[in-house]
């Protein structure tokens, strides 16, 4: 696979390949800023009112695969909805694509957490990867005149995408017959249907096997690279994603820290933005463990089987 | 009217059945109604909102008793009744936070009790008008008597409507129904939506009751469906199948309670539930259900022990 670490050249495969895309993409700088938070916070509810977190300072570029880790309430899914423009950040600035948040949804991927009831849909993976493409649009689509050579194509951008994630082989079979892994995939490939220039997955690993979590997590790379996507990704869980990411966020303590594994998750670092003494321990494989923070009582082992 | 009596000439039979307006006026307003009921049904089903629809058809009831004890239309008790009692279940309805299954409960705990007092009103308002008997067993169960053109005339405007506004809004109704996060990210008004599909539901619930009757409307309207997603994963198909099981079984009904001393709801929720079931077994049997693979197995591209998890 072509992959320089440079960001000039990463977007090179990714137009060569894609030919026929929005020219909206190919206009955005290859390494360009696509999410950019200076003192922003994020405020849910009215009455009373809860600033998640505040003072954050954030940066990520097109093309990079950033995690975004935290322990439970620290406001992780908040983070991609402000991103979305879901959540009031009306307090510091938040810059999405080069505009405000909300207003370029339509070039998002967006995958929320835990589908509940996705695993007793009625309906074929494809139909609903068909709908990440055309479900926002209101009317019938009829199938006359130039409408037929638009569903071609639609039909054809589905086979692509489902391709993409590897999940031709069942794309045809209701979701609900689907394993846990291949329905990722397949919500996956909706959320990358429209070819967005950001993808968020709200712990896309969580309920999957390690197997299967590693095959998602390098699927996820893998698309991250060839599609110059910029890819946040929230987890429970940072050691099945070490080998693929570039970045970190940590969220505790309404606050953010934002930089490689290696700088933000350090007994020093850690303590800092907890606030209380932590400690990250290495393993000899490799794997990072945090002994000690203060908010995480119920640790999230269970959830890996 | 000479007994009408069935014979094995389907010509004939067929010719004996439309021999009277009345019936004539019955087929028509059967079929509006099975159209409507199947394609707002479809969704309904697929939203999991049966209970809220049940509820809806409950309500037309008092509707029905309390415009009879205010001497207006039954027609305008119904409307009013289910229009109003979709938009309270909306109201109630919070916006999406959370979990849906858990938004979802806090809903049905509501809904249970206005369906419970919807009945109450209703017996309270019928005894209030000492009306005959007659009336409540046609208002919970429905009759195909004395439907004049008139009635079948709204029958068709509002199946018109409620077909319309669901062919504008289908495909984002469909995205909300199945995901309402990623539809809310993607712009499409899910709570617009949601209270509108309600007041549809209304609609079409008021304008099937004055035919199968309060308890049996709930019939025309899940059992079809259920069926159609049983036997087929294929959204435009699956609808397509509903609608066409839902005429089948009312035409089915209707024809046959004709020819027999027996009530049409009876045929109605016979043949509905017989569908239903006939679609569970035929996916038991099915060849695609038989050769089910396992799921495949995923390579592993690093081999690691169990992680220890970092919060």
């Amino acid at each position: 696979m072509r992959q320089r670490l440079d960001p000039e050249s990463r977007a090179v495969p990714a137009h060569a390949d894609t030919a026929g895309h929005e020219p909206s993409a190919i206009r955005e700088r290859a390494g360009g800023t696509a999410i950019e938070l200076h003192d922003a916070s994020a405020v849910i509810g009215a009455r009373p009112p809860h600033v998640v977190w505040s003072g954050v300072d954030l940066l990520v570029r097109e093309g990079e695969f950033v995690a975004v880790l935290g322990p439970n309430g620290s406001g992780k899914s908040t983070l991609l909805k402000a991103v979305l423009g879901v959540v009031d950040t009306s307090r510091g600035a938040v810059t999405v694509l080069g505009g405000p948040p909300g207003v370029a949804n339509r070039r998002i991927g967006y995958l929320p957490q835990r589908h509940a009831y996705a695993s007793t849909l009625p309906v074929r993976g494809v139909d609903l990867v068909r709908l990440g493409l055309d479900g926002a649009s209101w009317g019938v689509p009829l199938p006359f005149g130039s409408r037929a050579a638009a569903r071609r194509q639609a039909k054809r951008r589905v086979e692509e995408v489902t391709e993409l994630v590897g999940a031709s082989a069942y794309a045809e079979r209701p979701l609900s017959e689907l394993s846990g892994g291949e329905q990722q995939r397949i919500l996956i490939a909706q959320a990358l249907v429209r070819r967005p220039r950001i993808l968020m997955l709200d712990e896309p690993l969580d309920s999957l096997d390690l197997p299967n979590q590693a095959a998602v997590t390098a699927l996820v790379q893998r698309i991250c690279r060839t599609e110059n996507v910029a890819v946040l990704l929230v987890a429970h869980d940072v050691n099945p994603l070490l080998s693929y990411l570039d970045q970190v966020i940590y969220l505790a303590g309404g606050r953010a820290l934002q930089g490689p594994v290696e700088e933000v998750i350090t007994s020093a670092k850690l303590s800092e933005l907890y606030g209380a003494p932590v400690e990250v321990l290495r393993t000899r494989d490799g794997r990072l463990v945090v002994v000690g923070q203060p908010e995480a009582p119920h640790v999230h082992g269970h959830r890996h089987g | 009217m000479s007994e009408p009596t069935l014979t094995w000439n389907l010509a004939r039979d067929v010719e004996e059945l439309l021999r009277y307006r009345f019936m004539v006026h019955a087929f028509e307003a059967g079929t509006i109604v099975a159209v409507m009921a199947a394609v707002v049904g479809w969704y309904m089903v697929l939203r999991r909102q049966s209970f809220a629809g049940h509820t809806i058809a409950v309500m037309s009831f008092p509707g029905a008793a309390g415009a009879a004890l205010a001497g207006l239309p039954s027609a305008v008790g119904y409307y009013v009744a289910c229009g109003v009692s979709a938009l309270a279940i909306g109201r109630s309805r919070r916006p999406g936070r959370g979990p849906a299954s858990s938004a979802r409960s806090g809903e049905s705990a509501a809904i249970g009790v206005v369906q419970v007092a919807g009945l109450a009103l209703g017996f309270l308002f019928l005894s209030l008008y000492s009306g005959v008997l007659e009336q409540l067993e046609s208002l919970l169960f429905g009759t195909f008597l004395g439907i004049d053109s008139a009635q079948v005339l709204t029958l068709l405007i509002v199946a018109i409507a409620v077909l319309g506004a669901l062919a504008l809004a289908g495909r984002p109704l469909l995205l909300a129904s199945l995901d309402p996060e990623v539809a809310r990210a993607r712009g499409v008004p899910v709570r617009t939506l949601d209270v509108g599909f309600l007041l549809l539901l209304g609609l079409a619930v008021a304008a099937t009751s004055q035919i199968t009757g309060a308890l049996l409307v709930f019939v025309l309207l899940v059992a079809p469906p259920a069926a159609a997603q049983v036997l087929t994963p294929r959204p435009a198909r699956s609808l397509a199948v509903s609608v066409a099981l839902s005429l089948l079984i009312t035409w089915l009904a209707l024809s046959i309670s004709y020819f027999s001393p027996y009530p049409l709801g009876f045929f109605i929720t016979t043949f509905a539930i017989g569908v239903y079931l006939l679609a569970q077994l035929a996916r038991h049997v099915s060849p695609r259900a038989r050769d089910r693979r396992p799921p495949a197995p995923v390579a592993p591209p690093h081999s690691g022990s169990a992680p220890i998890p970092l919060a």
